[in-house]
């Protein structure tokens, strides 16, 4: 089973696809190099933060997924 | 509501607010995406704060997600206590929480398109409120 890439938000028109796969294990350069282009810029930023089988990373270089781990990228919220 | 108010036969009173997506001329639809790890979480962990915090018999929140149309309900939020003025806080006090900090993302569809909405710093400025 692969780690499971979800793209909340404006970051699944910028990845064209709502959800990804990629082989495990995944740490954050592992997963920068998974998304190229505008993409991986907008990943970078500081607004954008990981969450790792559903428990938010205080600290997004601290990524360290398996295979089976589900990751969501999430842009700051527009609230209900 | 019925139900609501069923459950909570003890309750003085309930307030319910119920959000729609404003009318707007320039505005077609509405869409919200959720992730549910992370939003219903969120909202269970709202629901015990405004218990914790006022005298509750019951808080009642529902958000809808998906595409909706001007007019359309998005958000119901209740609360039944045995004095109204902890009803009506808990109330307010939920929603500021919904329209601010709950994992919603939203877009809208214009003439030219759909158009994700950035967050708000008026609905900042209301979360604020709450921790004076």
């Amino acid at each position: 089973m692969p780690v499971k890439l979800v793209f909340l938000g404006k970051l699944a028109d910028l990845a064209g696809v709502p959800e990804q796969d990629v082989p495990g294990p995944l740490d954050w350069s592992g997963l920068l190099a998974a998304l190229p282009g505008p993409l991986g810029a907008a990943v970078r930023g500081d607004k954008v933060r990981l969450a790792v089988n559903g428990t938010l990373l205080a600290d997004k270089a601290a990524l360290a997924a398996h295979d089976g781990d589900e990751i969501a990228l999430l842009p700051p919220v527009s609230g209900g | 509501m019925t139900a609501f108010s069923a459950a909570h036969p003890e309750a003085g009173g309930i307030v319910s607010f119920v959000g729609k997506v404003r009318p707007d001329d320039e505005v077609e639809a509405l869409e919200l995406k959720h992730y549910a790890p992370l939003t219903l979480k969120g909202m269970d962990e709202l629901a015990d704060a405004v218990l914790a915090r006022w005298p509750l018999d019951g808080v009642l929140l529902h958000h809808r997600t998906g595409t909706m149309k001007p007019g359309d309900p998005i958000v119901l939020v209740a609360a039944a206590a045995r004095h109204r003025r902890d009803a009506f806080e808990a109330a307010d006090f939920a929603m500021d929480h919904l329209k601010s900090d709950a994992w919603f993302w939203k877009r809208e569809k214009r003439a030219d398109g759909w158009h994700w909405i950035e967050p708000r710093s008026q609905d900042h400025a209301d979360l604020a409120r709450w921790s004076e």
